[in-house]
């Protein structure tokens, strides 16, 4: 069974449409209410529209987004499809990225939790910077299902030549992206609503699924547990001392990062690599047989372990990596550039550890996918390879096999802002 | 203990395992953490993760209720009941107090509404107790400047939120540092909608106060909306008190609360009303919302839930 909850990031240059596109999806699934629809329409009057219905104005936001007619920062949209006798239906939560200031924050905190991502084009300007950054950013982030919509379909006749030459053009570039994601293509309007829920009759040359079917229809990642070793990173040591439940009880807490976990199930702790076995599974008084990813749970152990706060617990046959020296893909998100020697608070997992930059290994220069090497530093949006030192030992998957594993963020100490982003590849 | 069958994950059990997270790393990483409990839907669901994040050890943090003075008795009754059978701890902060205190000056007129004081008794409460984060029940899909804010989310040693830098949230890791006199907001419900939680609602067999199913109540009507009578209340020109069968969809003061027009008795029925529904709970129900255009967005940069 799929998970009925999809998770979807949808990024674009200015001007593309992206507003409306959402919009569009919003009101073709019914998902906007009347007093939402009586501010949109009323809006549209008041900005001497043509007195068609803005859809783009579903989703304004703030007030300096309205008065400067921007988008500052990620916001995060909410639909359902109702659900069908053959398992159909689902939630859906869009992370809106905006395109132009502090993109690449904006871009990555959108796709660090999608399973898919929605890049929209402009028919008539075909694949531009903003456009590649985000697909390469949205490969980089290991999620699983990139979408090209090719939008404004009405302004060039329904083309299937233009859009062919998209296609042909996109997929050149593709095959540079880390992983070689799958690319769906598909042409839309998001202004007419050809293809975004219902099938477009203009374009009829086009026999894929529309944007809207595609949505309902993608596997997520949690899809697969079984496939993935099992890795719980302890949140949280549960041990009543009170009046409330026996004193005896010790349960390590936390949400299950990936795969699946039984009573019985051999572990390891790490990073100290200690034996030992589950035996139970709680969740709120409850016993359960087996969990998945990603629950969250409570883990009984058979043995008594100096068990804290970031220690994870592992299936026993296939370990993490455990190390104090890493390399990773890093984000930068502030103006304070990144350069060698410089010292982080690193947060991954439930652990927090000191950080201190040994190396710029290279730079990403998005625009042609090469890296270039050993950078001076890396600047505000700006993404390389690094290596780093840490003051103890993580546990750890690549990102590339394990998304919850492999990833970190780096926090500034002297003001407490999360400055970076990463992704561990060894 | 019983055993279960296996699990087979629902969007439900995954919005209530990300809630939880979000709870256990904040009871983790933060020093003094305080629960926001109104007796409202929302915070009825969270205090059902947080017995799911700890028990069966008692919560790492007390309840908190900010109080108008204006609440509904049957939701004051229902606070009450629930802290007890959980017996947790709980603190009242107190509208009247703050205007007792000369802290607020309290609203005149037919359309006064404490709704705007409660920030200050809020942020004043925070201080005395020294809490660093507080935890609370709103949802993105409420309101469109919810929609941008994190589900940890920094507040300034003034308690005001600045929508322009916040902190960016990737994967589920979360920066909860801060420094003395700066909090965090705690959003656990941030990607529920509000259909999700009265299914939650249901799932668990969780009690809600009366106010929330269909009941028979004097009120009056006004810009549309039914509100409660209640001693003090003032008409205006042409008003009238008069019987209705009404239901709430949101808990909040009665002077800015209005009920909706409803057969809905059972929690089933609720359920349908919602999924049916075709007006948002916020323009549905709440006064203070109608002010302006960014009337939430104001309230919130002030410190407001």
């Amino acid at each position: 069974m799929t998970l009925d909850l999809l998770r979807f990031t949808t990024a674009g240059s200015v001007d593309d449409g992206k507003s409306t596109l959402i919009g569009r999806l919003l009101y073709d699934t019914q998902q906007v209410f009347d007093d939402q629809l009586a501010h949109v329409a009323e809006a549209s009057r008041r900005r001497g529209g043509d007195g068609a219905l803005d859809l783009a104005l579903l989703t304004d936001g703030l007030r300096a987004e309205r008065e400067q007619g921007i988008t500052i920062d990620v916001a995060y949209r909410y639909f359902a499809t109702p659900p069908t006798d053959d398992g159909g239906g689902r939630r859906f939560i869009i992370a809106d990225c905006p395109g132009h200031q502090q993109y690449t924050r904006n871009m990555v905190t959108g796709a660090s939790t999608a399973d898919l991502a929605v890049i929209l084009l402009d028919v008539r300007h075909g694949l531009l910077e903003q456009s590649k950054r985000h697909a390469f950013i949205s490969a980089l982030l290991g999620i699983p299902h990139l979408v090209v919509a090719v939008n404004k379909m009405d302004l060039v006749d329904c083309s299937r030549e233009r859009f062919g030459e998209i296609v042909e053009e996109f997929e050149r570039f593709a095959a540079k992206l880390r992983g070689r994601p799958g690319v769906v293509y598909i042409p839309i309007s998001a202004l007419d609503g050809d293809n975004v829920v219902a099938r477009s009759e203009r374009m009829d040359w086009y026999d894929g699924p529309t944007l809207l079917e595609l949505l309902e229809q993608v596997e997520v990642a949690y899809d697969h547990p079984y496939d993935v070793p099992a890795r719980l990173p302890v949140q949280w040591v549960i041990r009543p001392s009170g009046e409330l439940g026996g004193s005896d009880y010790r349960a390590y807490a936390g949400q299950l990062a990936s795969g699946a976990l039984r009573p019985g199930d051999p572990v390891v702790v790490l990073p100290g690599g200690r034996p030992t076995r589950v035996a139970a599974i709680d969740t709120f008084g409850e016993e359960i047989p087996e969990a998945l990813a990603p629950l969250s749970i409570a883990v009984r152990l058979d043995d008594e372990l100096d068990i804290s706060r970031g220690d994870m617990l592992a299936i026993a046959d296939q370990p993490p990596q455990v190390a104090r020296e890493i390399e990773a893909d890093v984000c930068w998100f502030t103006d304070q550039p990144l350069r060698a020697g410089a010292r982080y608070e690193l947060k991954h997992t439930t652990r927090v550890a000191g950080a201190v930059v040994d190396r710029l290994l290279d730079v990403v220069d998005v625009h042609t996918l090469e890296r270039n090497p050993a950078p001076p530093q890396l600047a505000l949006n700006d993404i390389g390879r690094v290596r780093l030192r840490t003051s103890a030992p993580l546990a750890f998957d690549p990102y590339e096999r394990n998304r919850r594993t492999g990833s970190f963020i780096l926090i500034d100490p002297a003001t407490n802002g999360t400055v970076g982003a990463g992704m561990i590849s060894r | 203990m019983s055993v279960t069958a296996g699990p087979q994950l629902t969007h439900l059990q995954a919005l209530e395992s990300e809630a939880i997270h979000v709870m256990r790393e904040v009871a983790a990483e933060l020093e003094r953490p305080v629960l926001l409990f109104s007796g409202g839907k929302d915070s009825i669901v969270l205090l059902r993760l947080a017995e799911k994040a700890f028990r069966p050890a008692p919560f790492p943090f007390p309840l908190m209720h900010v109080d108008t003075g204006h609440n509904f008795p049957e939701v004051i009754e229902f606070r009450d009941r629930r802290v007890g059978e959980l017996g947790e701890r709980l603190l009242v902060a107190s509208v009247q107090e703050s205007i007792d205190t000369g802290r607020v000056v309290e609203e005149s007129g037919p359309r006064a509404s404490r709704n705007r004081l409660q920030t200050v008794t809020l942020l004043d409460a925070i201080a005395a107790h020294g809490f660093d984060a507080a935890f609370g029940g709103a949802r993105r899909d409420e309101e469109r400047a919810r929609a941008k804010e994190r589900v940890m989310s920094f507040r300034d040693d003034f308690g005001q939120w600045d929508p322009k830098s916040q902190r960016p949230e990737l994967w589920n890791l979360y920066n909860g540092r801060i420094r003395r006199g700066e909090h965090v907001r705690v959003f656990p419900l941030s990607n529920w909608t509000e259909l999700d939680v009265w299914e939650y609602i249901a799932q668990e067999r969780l009690e809600v106060p009366s106010i929330y199913y269909a009941h028979e109540r004097e009120v009056f009507e006004r810009d549309g909306m039914l509100y409660a009578w209640r001693d003090g209340a003032q008409l205006i020109d042409g008003e009238r008190v008069f019987a209705e069968t009404v239901r709430y969809r949101t808990v909040g003061d009665m002077s800015c609360t209005g009920g909706v027009r409803s057969r809905a008795t059972t929690l089933e029925e609720v359920v349908a009303e919602i999924a049916a529904t075709t007006i948002t709970e916020r323009g549905e129900t709440r006064a203070d919302d109608r002010v302006s255009e960014a009337a939430m967005e104001d309230r919130k940069k002030a410190g407001y839930f």
